[in-house]
């Protein structure tokens, strides 16, 4: 999932032709100044800090200014912040406009109608979350047509919108929608959409691109999330990798074990903050690449919870036994492994051979690897 | 037919030459099922694990009268094999390729319903009936014939748990693992109606997992509409909150979508609840002991 920023996410609607205010984006002090001297930032104008955290209006990093050396001074108050774990590195300035009703509009998927969803209502400007149930309006989308006519008609209506603005919706929304699925967006949000004179601007966008459609979006590729180091190097080698706060290390394979073998380790007072994903792979090195990522991590002890389909119990024996290897000695941690499935037998006697011993039982394991680690919380 | 699959059920493999595609050949045909055909193009003529390989879908169909697939194509590409399958009139398809672009699967999806072709996944271990067929990646080690249907969102956590089934004496009748991503070919809520009619199951494991609402969906279904006794599990209690769909998708699946609303709401469908994956051979065993509905 790539958040994208305020800017780039304007960008991405000023491609599609949604309406917007005018102005840039700027990364010092003096650079805005300029912009504002020069007239391509209308004043006065508005200072936003370009950060993907919400709430940037309540925290400060949203100013207003009236005069090029106001814009300087916001700019210089703004930039460098740290907002909500982020710095503030870029600004957008934009000219401030007569807004005469703030609204919202978003499409994203609905996962229980198989569906994408244009999401409606008429109190914008607050985080959607806050706005009560009945204040939103849903509109399932079938790909096929698209957005119907009529459907945007309905839009209008719910959002009590008329004349200038009810046309301008009109061109908006099949904007929104071809921006959704060319861009491969998981969420295209305009909060608000201002009604200002007699048409639309989007004051907002919040665009959040997929990550299993960046075969096709190369251009996304440079922007990241906020990822520690090691999360950066897993991600690279394709293991899924998640660190948390917590000193037993979790080495599993699949989504759905790695959580239950959490429920587990939690359940008997374990503290798991590192997991370690394997996926499906039937390549041992890989596996000696995710253990040496772990070494790193420097768990106080870790499991190994495997039930071998795609990956092979063997595999993964053949992977851990030579990782151990390479371990340096000062990362050594107390293991404790459990390979199931296919391949058993072939893997546990590998394991065996080093002197590892593999515990079938979930539950035991579990419960050794929480006593290995230092004891229940 | 039990569900969805049954001895009759023969078998196409799209993507059979790719590593996975012969691996997984190999292991449908030691299971017992009938793959009768693969197909890669260009690669005409040629045979993997004794299946003869065909250029297109339609070939394989027209030759082998192959009735579903197993499709291994890489993401990309996997838009296009599916309709590929559709187009050849296939009535069940698994998908097994991860990481097809949601935005592709709700094509797919949709494209298949309105010509009557189900999907199981994409990113999914597939269908598997002991001692019938199994279209997808299921390990054959964890099988044995019984009574005991299973559907569940996880991979490996479904074998585990079918495993588990198999350790403590029982066995399956179909399992049948859906896949987690954003957009599934077959929810709970598709796949329940199959095991309710299916005169082989007994009792039904569900085994969901934290995200979305499809377990809340599913218990709305079986407090209505499932006779047989269920036992559920969900994985994740203990996850930290996820936050895939932002806050739009938050106010979708307001007040649900975590373990403890689909906890509740399965357990208020008359659903017994494991708390971890090795209660649920036990509770099962229960139940059958008891011989009596819930």
């Amino acid at each position: 999932m790539v958040k994208l920023a305020e800017w780039r996410g304007k960008e991405i609607f000023r491609k599609y032709g949604i309406p917007l205010p005018p102005g840039r984006v700027v990364r010092s002090p003096e650079e805005a100044e300029a912009a504002a001297r020069s007239g391509e930032v209308p004043l006065p104008c508005v200072v936003k800090a370009q950060v993907l955290a919400g709430g940037r209006a309540k925290g400060g990093a949203v100013r207003f200014a009236n005069t090029p050396p106001e814009v300087r001074t916001a700019a210089a108050a703004i930039l460098g912040l740290e907002f909500k774990g982020e710095k503030v590195r870029e600004l957008l300035l934009e000219g401030k406009l007569a807004i005469a009703r703030e609204l919202y509009v978003s499409i994203t998927l609905d996962r229980s109608l198989r569906l994408p969803i244009l999401i409606t209502s008429e109190q914008g400007g607050v985080e959607i979350e806050s706005v009560p149930d009945a204040a939103i309006d849903r509109q399932p989308i079938d790909p096929f047509p698209g957005l119907a006519a009529y459907e945007r008609r309905a839009a209008a209506r719910s959002l009590r919108l008329s004349g200038g603005p009810a046309k301008a919706l009109d061109g908006l929304l099949p904007a929104l929608w071809r921006a959704f699925q060319a861009e491969d967006a998981e969420l295209v949000e305009i909060n608000p959409l201002a009604v200002v004179g007699d048409g639309l601007v989007a004051l907002d966008a919040k665009v959040i691109i997929e990550d299993d459609a960046a075969f096709r979006h190369p251009e996304y590729a440079e922007i990241r999330d906020d990822r520690t180091p090691l999360e950066e190097i897993a991600r690279e080698k394709e293991i899924a990798f998640v660190q948390l706060d917590g000193n037993i290390g979790v080495i599993a394979n699949g989504a759905g074990l790695t959580m239950a073998t959490l429920d587990v380790l939690k359940e008997f007072g374990g503290n798991p903050g590192v997991f370690l994903d394997l996926g499906g792979t039937d390549d041992p090195k890989k596996v000696t690449e995710a253990f040496l990522l772990m070494a790193q991590a420097k768990p106080k002890a870790v499991f190994l919870n495997i039930f071998g389909g795609v990956t092979r119990c063997d595999t993964v024996a053949r992977g851990l036994v030579d990782a151990m290897r390479q371990v340096p000695d000062a990362d050594r941690f107390p293991l404790v492994a459990r390979i199931r499935g296919n391949n058993e037998k072939e893997g546990v006697e590998i394991l065996r051979a080093a002197g590892i011993t593999s515990v079938p039982d979930l539950k035991a394991s579990a419960q050794a690897v929480v006593a290995a680690a230092g004891g229940p919380a | 037919m039990t569900v969805l699959v049954d001895a009759e059920t023969r078998v196409v493999v799209q993507g059979i030459t790719g590593h996975q595609g012969t691996v997984h050949t190999r292991q449908m045909k030691a299971f017992g099922t009938q793959v009768v055909a693969g197909v890669t193009p260009g690669k005409a003529g040629t045979e993997v694990e004794g299946v003869p390989v065909f250029d297109s879908v339609r070939d394989a169909v027209g030759r082998t009268r192959a009735n579903a697939a197993c499709i291994f194509v890489p993401a990309p590409y996997a838009k296009d094999a599916l309709l590929e399958t559709v187009d050849a009139g296939i009535p069940l398809v698994t998908i097994v390729t991860e990481h097809i672009p949601f935005h592709d699967m709700l094509v797919m999806y949709h494209y298949a319903r309105s010509r009557g072709t189900r999907i199981i996944g994409p990113n999914c271990p597939g269908i598997a009936a002991p001692g019938k067929a199994k279209v997808g990646i299921i390990p054959n080690v964890v099988f044995r014939p019984g009574r005991v249907g299973v559907i569940s969102r996880s991979g490996t956590l479904t074998y585990e748990i079918v495993n588990g089934i198999k350790e403590h004496g029982l066995g399956q009748s179909t399992c049948i693992g859906l896949g987690g991503d954003p957009v599934v070919g077959t929810s709970f809520v598709d796949a329940l109606p199959f095991f309710e009619k299916d005169p082989e199951t007994d009792v039904l494991v569900l085994v969901g997992e934290i995200g979305g609402t499809a377990e809340e969906d599913a218990a709305e279904y079986i407090h209505g509409h499932f006779s047989k006794p269920v036992v559920a599990y969900i994985a994740g209690r203990s996850a930290p909150p996820g936050k895939r769909m932002g806050h739009a998708g938050a106010i979708i699946t307001r007040g649900r979508g975590t373990a403890e609303t689909k906890l509740a709401a399965l357990q208020k469908a008359g659903a017994r609840v494991a708390r971890f994956p090795y209660e649920i051979p036990g509770m099962v065993a229960e139940i059958v002991a008891a011989g009596s509905p819930r």
